[in-house]
């Protein structure tokens, strides 16, 4: 079963944990955002640095950043719902903060659009499904290789919540 | 960076008001931040094209304050839970409609800015 894991790793108001945080910690809760968000963004600026892409060529950086990065969050959302948070801030510093400042969809729908007012709609919709599969495609596998690994090696939850039937 | 320390908690802030007015299934608080966002990006780009915002402005509220106000990461994820909780439908349309009003928001602030 998946259902520990919430929908929204950014915040999951059906948590009671992350429903309470803002009002428990407001001041280490947003700054733990803001920092890893900055960190993030600083990461996905420098990969336009590093694989620059000339105006009007496919976003081939940009693509790569939101896959990569929603690869990762599948990685981090299955650690923290079957292992725990460990430390609170944890989800909002790396989930919320720096894979959520790293990942960008207005880039990417500037992007399309970009390439649809030069008139290439199929480079427009061949980047926007391209970057839809990619991402979903990460998020998917790296998901579901994180759950059979730490299924693999988990103890028995303490719980019993989950079982080892499975 | 400073636009990213302001833009992503701007999304947690906008995500939460947004789940706490909204109780739904689909992602509302994210496709929230995500349109607005790329509203946002599109005004800095109509902008940017007039000769009205330079490239440190671009970097500042473009890379900066959109591109952590908005989420990739967040939309693939959830995604992927809405269709492994068996909310196929709900998965399609948030996708479909995301991209789309994402990019009619980036169209419109460009044209705006005209």
């Amino acid at each position: 079963m998946v259902s520990g894991e919430p929908v929204d790793p950014d915040v999951d108001l059906h948590l009671p944990q992350q429903r309470a945080e803002l009002t428990a910690h407001p001041f280490a809760v947003l700054g733990a955002v803001a920092a890893g968000g900055a960190l993030g963004a600083a990461a996905r600026h420098g990969a336009a640095l590093l694989w620059p892409v000339p105006a009007g060529a496919f976003p081939w950086s940009t693509l790569g950043v939101n896959a990569v990065g929603s690869g990762l969050i599948g990685v981090l959302m299955v650690l923290v719902a079957e292992r725990g948070a460990g430390h609170p801030l944890v989800r909002p510093f790396l989930g919320t903060g720096v894979l959520g400042g790293f990942t960008t969809f207005s880039a990417y729908a500037a992007d399309v659009a970009g390439l649809l007012t030069r008139g290439d709609a199929a480079a427009a919709l061949g980047y926007a499904a391209a970057t839809l599969a990619a991402a979903l495609g990460a998020v998917w596998a790296a998901a579901a290789a994180t759950r059979r690994l730490v299924r693999r090696t988990a103890p028995p939850a303490p719980s019993g919540r989950r079982g080892d039937a499975r | 960076m400073a636009g990213a320390a302001v833009g992503a908690p701007l999304r947690y802030l906008v995500d939460r008001a947004v789940q706490a007015r909204h109780d739904s299934a689909f992602p509302w608080g994210t496709f929230t931040v995500n349109v607005a966002g790329s509203l946002a990006l599109g005004l800095l780009t109509g902008l940017a094209a007039s000769g009205a915002a330079g490239r440190d402005v671009q970097i500042l509220l473009g890379t900066g304050l959109c591109g952590a106000m908005t989420t990739y990461s967040t939309f693939s994820y959830e995604t992927l839970r809405l269709a492994e909780s068996g909310r196929r439908l709900f998965a399609a349309a948030n996708a479909t409609a995301s991209v789309l009003a994402g990019l009619a928001a980036v169209l419109l602030g460009t044209a705006l800015t005209r």
